[in-house]
C-alpha cells in the first residue's frame, strides 16, 4: 500500500514535466490538442498526487511505523483526529501538502477555463505545471523530504506528535496557510500568462479574481488560527509576536489585500495595470517566502522545524519568480500603460492607490524587521534582531491611517464625488466618531495613550461609515422593492455580494483594529510568585492562589500540574480559574521520570472571557526542590530496568519489564500526590486584556464577508440580472 | 490508463479541437459583458445614494453602455459566425 503512494509520487513529475511541454509547445504551433493534452496531464498529476496523500494518512491511521514520517510524528497513543493531522507537522508531509494542493486548484482553474483565454492558459498552465514539478521533485531529491521513506529498523511505537501540536487550531492552521500560499499562484500564473501574451486587459483578472479572495480568506483564517492558539496555548499571553514565521504569513496576506484592490480599479477603469501585475508577483513571491522561512530554519522562531535541506532549492525558485517576473514587466511596460489618469483625490481609485501604498509600507517594514537579522549578519557580521517594540513603533501610524480608509473608501464612488455629496456622506460617521472619541476619552483612561485613541476615532468613523453605507443600501432597496428593512438588507447584500461582502470585511477589520489597539495598548500584566493561601493585586483584580491540583492522563502520557487560583473584584468572586502545565513523557518504555520535565511542556491557560475583556492566567510550578526527589526515583528505576540483549527479551525479563513499568507508573503518581501534599510556589503571570475576544469576532466577521464577496450568485438570479439590462441596452443597441 | 487518458487528445483531428475556438471567444465576451452589466448596477446604486451627481452619473452610465453596446454587437457577430 505504502508503495502505492511512493510509486504516484515517482510519477507526478513526469505528468508535470509533460504538462510544461506539451502547454508550450501547443501555444507555440498553435495545436490545441497539445493544450487539452497538457490539461488532462495536470488532472492526472492532481489524481496521483491525491492517492499519495490517502496512502500517507491511512499510513498514520494503522499506525504504520515502517514509514519514518509516521513513526516521527505519531504513536499508537495519538488521537484519531490528530493522527489525521500529523502529516503536515514535518517537512515532506507538508511539501506534499503544498503539490496537492496546487494540483487541486490548477485542476480547478484549468477546468474553469477549458472554454476561455485560448493564448493565454496555455503559458499558465507551464507556470502552475512548473511549480508542481518543483515540489515533487523537491519530495524526491532532498534528504529527509520524502514522505515515504521507510526505516530499515520498524520500531514498536513511535514518537509521537508534538504536544505544542495537540490543539484543534494548530490541526486547522498549517493547511489553511498553505491553501492559503498555494492559490495565489493561480493568479500569478495567470498574470506571468497575460505579460507573454500581451493579453493586459482585465479578462485574467476577472477569471482569477475568485481565486485570489480564496487565497487571501485561507490565509486569513490560518493567521486568525495561529494567533489564537498563540494566546490560548503558549504562556506569554499574546496573541502576536512579531515572530519571523508569523510575519511571512502577514505580508502576504497585506500584499494580497493590496491587490484584491487594486484590480478593482482596472477592472473599471483599466488603470494600475503595471501595479496589479507587480502586486501579485510580490503576493506570490511573499507566500513562497513563507514557505522558506518555515521549512529552512534560517531564522530563529517558534515554528522553528530546524535547518533543512529544502532552504537552499527554495530560495532558487524565489530568484527564479522575481527575476523572470522582473524582466517580462520590464519588457511590457509600454503595454501596460494606461492612457487614463485619476480624474480626482476625492474617488474610489485614488482611496485604492493610497491603500496601496499604505498596504505594500506595511509589508516592506515587516520585511525589514523580519530579515534585520540577516541583513545586520551580512553587514557587520553579527546577528542582531529587532523586537516588538520596533515593530510596534513603525507599524502602528500606518495601520491607523489604514483603519480610516477602510471607512473612507466604501463612501466614494469611481471618478469622482463631488464637494457638496462628499459633506452629506461623511458628516454622520464624522458626528458619530466624534462622538464615541470623546466618550471613550472621558469615561476610560484612553487618553494616556494618543496613539490608540486615534486608532479607536478611525475605526468608529469607519464602523459609522460602513453603517450608513448599509442604511443607505437598504433604503434603496427598499423604495424599489418595498418590504421590511431587514428583508430589504438581505436583498442588498444577495444582489450585490462583492461590493458588500467586502463592506462586511471592513467591518470585521475595524472591530479588529479596535480590539488589537486595546487589548495591547491598555492592557494589565503582573509576573507574580505565589504559594498556597497568597495573593496578589492584579489591575481592579485580587488573584488568591488556593491549592494546588494534579492529574495523569497514561493514553496521552502527560503528567499535568495545576492551581485553583480565585479572582475577585470589588470583594466579589469574578472568576475561579485552574491553569496548569502539562509536561510529556517520551513513549520509550525506559523513559525516566526526569524526562517529563525536559521535553515540550504545554500550558492550560486559565481565563475568563466576557465582551469588555478577558483575565488570563498561565502557571509554571518551581520544581526546583524535587530535583533531588526525582534523580533519587530514577536511580532505582535505573537499578530495576532489565538489560536486554541482543536476542531479545528472556521470559524473567519480560516479567521484570512488567515489573518495572508499574513501578514507573506508581513513581509518578506518587510525584503527582507529592505535589498536592507538599504545595510548591507557582510562577502566575497574570494580564488583564480589554476587548481581545473582539479580535476573534472581528476576525470571524471579516472572513464571513469574504465568503460572501466569493459566492457566486444563483444561475438564475444572474440571468434574470443579465436580461434585465439586456432589454435596456436593447433600446440603445436599437438606435445604435 | 492515465496516460491513455492525457494523450487521447492527440489522436483527434485537429478540426475537432478547433471547433471549440469560437466558444471560447463568445464565452470572454460573455465574460465582459456580466461584468458590464454589474459596473452599470454599482454606477446605477452610487446615484441612487447621492455619492454621483445626476451629471457624473449621466457621463459613466453612458460609457458603460457605449462599452456594453459594443460587447454586446461583437457577441451577436461571434454567434452567428459560430451558427454559420
Amino acid at each position: 500500500m505504502v508503495e502505492l503512494g511512493a510509486a504516484c509520487l515517482i510519477a507526478a513529475p513526469f505528468a508535470c514535466l509533460y504538462a510544461v511541454g506539451a502547454a508550450l509547445v501547443g501555444a507555440r504551433r498553435g495545436d490545441r490538442r497539445l493544450v487539452v493534452s497538457s490539461r488532462r496531464a495536470v488532472y492526472a498529476l492532481c489524481a496521483l498526487l491525491t492517492v499519495a496523500v490517502v496512502v500517507l494518512e491511512a499510513a498514520f491511521v494503522r499506525s504504520d511505523f515502517s514509514v519514518a514520517l509516521v513513526a516521527d510524528h505519531s504513536s499508537t497513543t495519538t488521537p484519531l483526529g490528530y493522527r489525521l493531522t500529523a502529516m503536515w507537522s514535518s517537512q515532506g508531509g507538508s511539501l506534499l501538502l503544498w503539490a496537492w494542493v496546487l494540483s487541486l486548484a490548477t485542476s480547478a482553474v484549468l477546468y474553469l477555463t477549458r472554454n476561455r483565454h485560448r493564448e493565454l492558459v496555455p503559458y499558465a498552465t507551464a507556470v502552475l505545471a512548473g511549480l508542481g514539478l518543483f515540489f515533487t521533485v523537491l519530495m524526491l531529491t532532498a534528504g529527509g523530504a520524502n514522505p515515504f521513506a521507510r526505516l530499515d529498523a520498524v520500531p514498536a511505537e513511535g514518537v509521537g506528535l508534538n504536544p505544542l501540536l495537540r490543539h484543534p487550531a494548530m490541526a486547522i492552521h498549517p493547511p489553511m496557510l498553505y491553501s492559503g500560499y498555494v492559490f495565489w499562484s493561480i493568479p500569478f500564473a495567470f498574470a506571468v500568462g497575460a505579460l507573454i501574451t500581451r493579453r493586459l486587459d482585465s479578462s485574467w483578472i476577472r477569471t482569477t479574481r475568485r481565486f485570489a479572495l480564496i487565497a487571501w480568506i485561507l490565509l486569513g483564517i490560518g493567521i486568525l488560527l495561529g494567533s489564537r492558539w498563540s494566546y490560548s496555548e503558549l504562556g506569554w499571553g499574546g496573541y502576536w509576536g512579531w515572530d519571523p514565521v508569523e510575519n511571512a504569513s502577514l505580508m502576504p496576506w497585506l500584499v494580497g489585500t493590496a491587490f484584491l484592490h487594486s484590480i478593482m480599479v482596472q477592472e473599471r477603469r483599466g488603470m494600475l495595470r503595471v501595479w496589479n501585475v507587480s502586486l501579485i508577483v510580490a503576493t506570490f513571491t511573499l507566500a513562497l517566502l513563507g514557505t522558506f522561512l518555515v521549512r529552512s530554519g534560517i531564522l530563529e522562531s517558534i515554528h522553528a522545524f530546524g535547518a533543512s535541506t529544502v532552504g537552499t532549492p527554495l530560495l532558487g525558485l524565489i530568484a527564479v519568480v522575481v527575476i523572470g517576473s522582473a524582466a517580462l514587466i520590464v519588457s511590457r511596460v509600454d503595454a501596460l500603460r494606461s492612457e487614463r489618469r485619476i480624474e480626482s483625490l476625492v474617488s474610489r481609485e485614488s482611496v485604492f492607490l493610497i491603500n496601496n501604498l499604505l498596504l505594500v509600507g506595511l509589508a516592506a517594514v515587516i520585511f525589514w524587521g523580519t530579515f534585520f537579522p540577516l541583513i545586520s549578519e551580512a553587514l557587520t557580521g553579527e546577528k542582531s534582531s529587532l523586537g516588538s517594540p520596533w515593530f510596534d513603533r513603525y507599524i502602528a501610524p500606518l495601520a491607523i491611517v489604514l483603519v480610516l480608509f477602510t471607512g473612507i473608501g466604501p463612501l466614494l464612488a469611481w471618478r469622482r464625488v463631488s464637494a457638496g455629496a462628499l459633506w452629506r456622506l461623511v458628516r454622520w460617521p464624522l458626528v458619530a466618531a466624534v462622538a464615541a472619541t470623546a466618550a471613550v476619552a472621558m469615561l476610560t483612561d484612553a487618553v494616556d495613550e494618543p496613539l490608540a485613541l486615534c486608532l479607536f476615532a478611525f475605526a468608529f468613523f469607519a464602523l459609522a461609515a460602513l453603517a450608513a453605507e448599509f442604511w443607505r443600501g437598504a433604503s434603496a432597496q427598499r423604495a424599489l422593492t418595498g418590504g421590511g428593512p431587514f428583508g430589504a438588507l438581505g436583498r442588498l447584500v444577495g444582489r450585490n455580494r462583492r461590493r458588500y461582502g467586502g463592506y462586511i470585511v471592513h467591518t470585521g477589520l475595524a472591530l479588529l483594529f479596535i480590539a488589537v489597539a486595546a487589548s495591547s495598548s491598555f492592557q494589565t500584566s503582573r509576573d507574580l510568585r505565589l504559594r498556597p493561601g497568597q495573593s496578589a493585586e492584579v489591575g481592579d483584580y485580587t488573584v488568591k492562589y488556593l491549592e494546588p491540583t494534579q492529574s495523569i492522563d497514561p493514553k496521552e502520557q502527560r503528567l499535568s500540574f495545576g492551581a485553583v487560583v480565585d479572582v475577585t473584584r470589588d470583594g466579589k468572586r469574578y472568576a475561579l480559574l485552574h491553569p496548569s502545565r502539562n509536561y510529556y513523557s517520551t513513549s520509550s518504555s525506559d523513559a525516566t521520570i526526569a524526562g517529563f520535565f525536559e521535553g515540550e511542556a504545554t500550558s492550560e491557560v486559565g481565563r475568563k472571557t466576557e465582551a469588555s475583556g478577558d483575565v488570563w492566567m498561565a502557571m509554571r510550578p518551581d520544581l526546583t526542590s524535587l530535583d533531588g526527589v526525582i534523580a533519587a526515583v530514577d536511580r532505582r528505576l535505573e537499578r530495576a530496568l532489565p538489560r536486554v540483549g541482543p536476542q531479545g527479551p528472556t521470559p524473567e525479563q519480560v516479567d521484570a519489564m512488567r515489573d518495572y513499568t508499574a513501578q514507573q507508573g506508581q513513581a509518578i503518581r506518587n510525584l503527582a500526590a507529592l505535589y498536592v501534599t507538599n504545595p510548591l510556589p507557582i510562577d502566575l503571570r497574570v494580564n488583564v486584556n480589554p476587548l481581545v475576544i473582539w479580535i476573534w469576532i472581528g476576525g470571524a466577521i471579516a472572513v464571513a464577508g469574504g465568503l460572501i464577496a466569493v459566492w457566486p450568485a444563483p444561475e438564475a438570479r444572474r440571468r434574470r440580472v443579465s436580461d434585465v439590462y439586456a432589454a435596456r441596452l436593447a433600446r440603445d443597441l436599437g438606435r445604435a | 490508463m492515465l496516460a491513455a487518458f492525457v494523450i487521447a487528445p492527440l489522436r483527434r483531428p485537429p478540426r475537432e479541437v478547433a471547433e471549440g475556438e469560437e466558444d471560447a471567444a463568445i464565452a470572454d465576451l460573455e465574460a465582459r459583458k456580466e461584468a458590464l452589466y454589474r459596473q452599470i448596477r454599482d454606477a446605477e446604486l452610487d446615484h441612487q445614494q447621492g455619492k454621483l451627481s445626476d451629471a457624473d452619473w449621466q457621463s459613466v452610465d453612458g460609457d458603460l453602455r457605449r462599452q456594453a453596446i459594443e460587447v454586446l454587437k461583437r457577441l451577436d457577430a461571434a454567434r452567428r459566425a459560430h451558427q454559420a
